[in-house]
């Protein structure tokens, strides 16, 4: 009779090694469809599964079969309510006549689109981008620790006790310390010794305690120092008129990639938005982006704040710091190069990285900040020139390409 | 459970809740409806109730319960995966497997109905097709498979360890590409032993012996017949062989002994499947009829309630539906709706056959309807039971017409359509559209240069001028990397003239 078999529990993943294949294969097409993705993408959603499109031609198996048009051939369908034999029907255009029933190629799509998981999705976002001086800071006073599992120990608190270690040396060594005495005792048996010294020879084996100090084993666990694991991120824009919304955008933009691309390096990131005109203030981010304020521009007051707030909140024994200034890189007077040397004397010192990135009205004309910026000759300061949206991506992978290649 | 409950008429059940006892009560009785009312003859059932999840698994290797890992499955189950999560496409209810036992997947999220229909579509309809059809028992073993898969797949891992899976990737890629034209559609003879081969060995050489005549030597020799027979000495292979993978197989001069194996493996999975693709049409329509036949039989002896029957017939409705050309959706010929159709038809025919039926279908009409249906399942494949089943009737009712796309031609000319003078000549395009020499390309092994540069050449004999797809040249690079030497395919038309030759330099 039929045997009925309840499969529902078992592995449901048998195709995850096939998929991960696949996405292997084809790594270039999928990471070519992700950067169009996150072009298009609002930033809100940045951090989420996407659905991804790489051409079907890339992807196809090729097989030995016919054409899909030339050559004579007839084909049956059904439904037919006009025709008589001998008519002429006009061949449909865009080349190959429908399928003669053959299995069409199901959808007919020039894609294959499909969802990458946010993990896989992330991963290849932010593929090849390594952060540049990953020497986190290791040292200092207020270093944090961890608690890490390190084996067993002999010694220890009784909370730590491994009851199973324990037990299991207890019995070896009962085992150990009681093979030869029973041997013995099936020796004396076999000659019929004197029952009284039978009786001494057991009772000897029993006597072998059942648990003793030596087999006792604790859980043993060591605290490991941690690199620091915070950062923080300074997000400094101009919001003087010049500005306009879609140079905000991309702003923002910028520094949403910069902030998502921090929160994988640490795991926990804090950000403060420094807006200035012709004076700078902390803002929230919802002021950051989206108040307007007028005014004319002094980017040294930002960098000023900028000084202030880490050296009062942000101790860098203890804190990772980075900072994003966005700027159309308008400038007057002295300003651009007092602003040059409060960066490089003040200001890089403390940071891990410094990025500037200009949002000029026209690319040919060198702005006075970005003149100013061009001499600052550091490790960890960069400066590039974004235009339009999808350039946003291309720059923070140059701006933090992998140390090897720099 | 008791046997008496269902030796009875009693309900089985109502609502729409399934259980596993309702599932065995259910398979019981249908069992026995199919067994001693209608004579199917099945392998046994091992019934699996399974997940969605596991059903999109399933659909990636082809419905078989174990492959070897390939990017290519990875793909397919993407494609399903997609499909299926923004609805674009529904899941099938079952999946079963050609093997012995027979395995039949069930979805968890049917009805108690919906399970009661597959089990009779599947573990009855198809099993007992797999069973019959003489394709399927002339190419498949069906105790051996599974053992055979869990064999591929753990050789396929072996050697990805052993030599890195890119190898053994571009090896499976290459035979994949090749995959079409893998299969025999003859059974060679067996090889002979060595014993009988020196027997008959020895018979010769008596034969001769016995004819030898002094006289024959006198004879002039003709010119040219010797050269002749020396230039055909000299092919290799003597005849044209169509089988691409089993001659790459044999013969390919540089493969390793684990390639080998890969390919032959490839092969194997190939040679399974072909009986499926030449009995689309007649294996759906089988077990469609017989759930439907099965079902109402039930409903007959009181076991199932109108609900039940509403939903089942809900659904068969569902894949029996057939489009017009100009509909939506259309897809070509539903193999669910032609099938079906086609065996209701025969039980119609020989159980109230009309004058027309008896001047079409003398040797069926008002026969025994059981037995002609048993033997057209146990002897035809699609082309044959077309060409031989399908009666005017029902190319009325499905109001089919035949389009000519001739290259000659600028317009599409209808040829045939459901009146008297098309019928004949409409049952036979149809049927010659399920014919795989017209769906394949013919393309032979023609020549290897054994003692040459071992090149291979391929022939490519064009049917009716219809051209190659051009991804060929993809395929002949696949075929140059299996044999590591010149590949060369040769295109000619029908009469043998050679056209044009593609070369692919190793």
């Amino acid at each position: 009779m039929s045997i009925i078999i309840d499969r529902r529990l078992n592995d449901r993943n048998k195709n995850a090694v096939n998929r991960q294949r696949f996405l292997r294969r084809y790594k270039e097409q999928i990471r070519k469809s992700v950067t169009d993705v996150v072009a298009e993408r609002s930033i809100t959603d940045m951090e989420q599964s996407g659905v991804v499109n790489i051409p079907i031609k890339d992807i196809s198996e090729p097989s030995f079969h016919h054409g899909g048009s030339g050559g004579d051939r007839e084909y049956v369908n059904a439904g037919n309510r006009e025709f008589n034999s001998g008519d002429h029907i006009p061949r449909p255009t865009g080349g190959s006549g429908k399928g003669s029933g053959q299995g069409g190629e199901g959808g007919g799509d020039d894609n294959f689109a499909f969802a990458l998981s946010r993990e896989e999705f992330m991963k290849l976002f932010f593929d090849d981008l390594e952060l540049p001086h990953l020497v986190r800071n290791t040292l200092g006073e207020a270093r944090d620790f961890k608690w890490r599992r390190a084996g067993y120990t002999p010694t220890g608190v009784p909370a730590n006790l491994s009851v199973v270690r324990s037990l299991r040396n207890a019995m070896a060594r009962r085992i150990a310390i009681g093979a030869p005495l029973r041997r013995q005792l099936l020796v004396m048996e076999a000659a019929q010794v004197a029952a009284d010294e039978i009786a001494a020879m057991r009772s000897r084996i029993e006597r072998i305690p059942f648990i003793e100090e030596i087999d006792l084993r604790y859980r043993h666990r060591v605290r490991d120092p941690q690199p620091i694991s915070r950062a923080v991120m300074f997000c400094l824009m101009d919001v003087s008129a010049s500005m306009t919304e879609d140079k905000k955008d991309l702003a923002k933009r910028f520094f949403t990639l910069l902030y998502l691309f921090l929160t994988r390096k640490y795991e926990k990131v804090e950000l403060v938005f420094i807006r200035h005109t012709d004076d700078a203030q902390e803002v929230d981010e919802d002021t950051f982006f989206h108040d307007t304020k007028s005014g004319g521009t002094v980017v040294l007051s930002a960098l000023k704040l900028m000084e202030e707030v880490a050296v009062a909140r942000y101790p860098t024994d203890s804190w990772n710091i980075y900072g994003a200034q966005v700027s159309d890189g308008d400038a007057f007077g002295a300003d651009p190069e007092k602003s040059r040397a409060c960066l490089v004397d003040h200001l890089l010192p403390l940071l891990r990285y410094f990025a500037y990135v200009e949002v000029p009205d026209q690319v040919d004309r060198p702005s006075p900040l970005a003149h100013a910026y061009q001499r600052i000759d550091s490790d960890c300061f960069a400066m590039k020139s974004v235009m339009a949206r999808n350039e946003v991506y291309p720059v923070l992978r140059e701006l933090f390409r992998r140390e090897a290649t720099a | 459970m008791s046997i008496s409950k269902l030796g009875g008429s009693g309900l089985i059940s109502s609502g729409a809740e399934w259980t596993f006892e309702l599932i065995e009560d259910y398979d019981h009785a249908i069992h026995d409806i199919a067994a001693n009312e209608f004579h199917l003859d099945t392998y046994p059932n091992q019934i699996e109730v399974i997940a969605s999840e596991q059903m999109l698994d399933a659909y990636a290797s082809a419905g078989l319960p174990i492959g070897y890992p390939h990017w290519s499955y990875g793909k397919e189950f993407i494609r399903n995966e997609q499909a299926y999560r923004t609805g674009a496409r529904g899941l099938a209810y079952e999946i079963v497997i050609n093997s012995d036992p027979c395995i039949a997947y069930l979805m968890e999220e049917n009805t108690m109905a919906m399970q009661a229909l597959v089990i009779a579509h599947a573990c009855y309809g198809h099993n007992s097709f797999f069973k019959g059809n003489y394709l399927f028992r002339q190419w498949t073993s069906a105790d051996a498979i599974i053992d055979y898969m869990v064999f591929a797949r753990n050789y396929v891992m072996h050697c990805e360890e052993t030599y890195g899976a890119e190898r053994v990737e571009e090896v499976l890629d290459s035979c994949h590409a090749l995959m079409s034209h893998g299969v025999d559609r003859y059974r060679h003879p067996t090889p002979l032993s060595v014993a009988e081969e020196r027997d008959r060995q020895r018979d010769r050489e008596e034969y001769a012996w016995r004819q030898y005549d002094e006289i024959w030597r006198t004879l002039p020799a003709r010119a040219g017949a010797g050269a002749a027979q020396k230039s055909g000495a000299g092919r290799f292979p003597p005849e044209p062989q169509e089988n691409l993978l089993y001659f790459v197989e044999k013969y390919a001069p540089k493969l390793e002994p684990w390639q080998r194996e890969l390919v032959r493996i490839v092969r194997k999975t190939a040679q399974y499947f072909y009986p499926q693709s030449q009995t689309k049409v007649m294996n759906e329509g089988w077990a469609t009829f017989w759930h439907y036949t099965l079902l109402q039989r039930m409903f007959d002896k009181s076991q199932v309630d109108a609900g039940f029957m509403l939903e089942a017939l809900a659904s068969h409705t569902n894949v029996t539906m057939q489009r017009g050309f100009d509909q939506r959706g259309y897809g070509g010929l539903n193999p669910y709706a032609l099938g079906f159709a086609m065996m209701c038809d025969i039980r119609r025919i020989c159980e109230a056959p009309t004058a027309e039926d008896r001047e079409w279908f003398p040797e069926i009409a008002g026969g025994d309807w059981m037995k002609v249906l048993d033997f057209a399942m146990r002897n035809y494949k699609d082309e044959s039971f077309i060409g031989q089943f399908l009666s005017p009737k029902l190319m009325r009712e499905f109001h089919l017409f035949a389009v000519a796309d001739h290259e000659g031609e600028d317009d599409l000319v209808v040829d045939a359509i459901h009146n008297e003078h098309g019928f004949r000549r409409l049952r036979r395009l149809l049927a010659s559209q399920y014919n795989r020499d017209q769906l394949l390309p013919d393309i032979q092994v023609t020549q290897y240069e054994r003692a040459g540069d071992r090149s291979l050449t391929l022939r490519h004999q064009r049917s009716r001028k219809r051209p190659l797809a051009e991804e060929a040249n993809e395929v002949l690079r696949h075929l140059a990397r299996l044999w590591g030497f010149t590949v060369r395919l040769e295109t000619s038309d029908e009469t043998g003239r050679l056209e044009s030759v593609c070369e692919v330099r190793n």
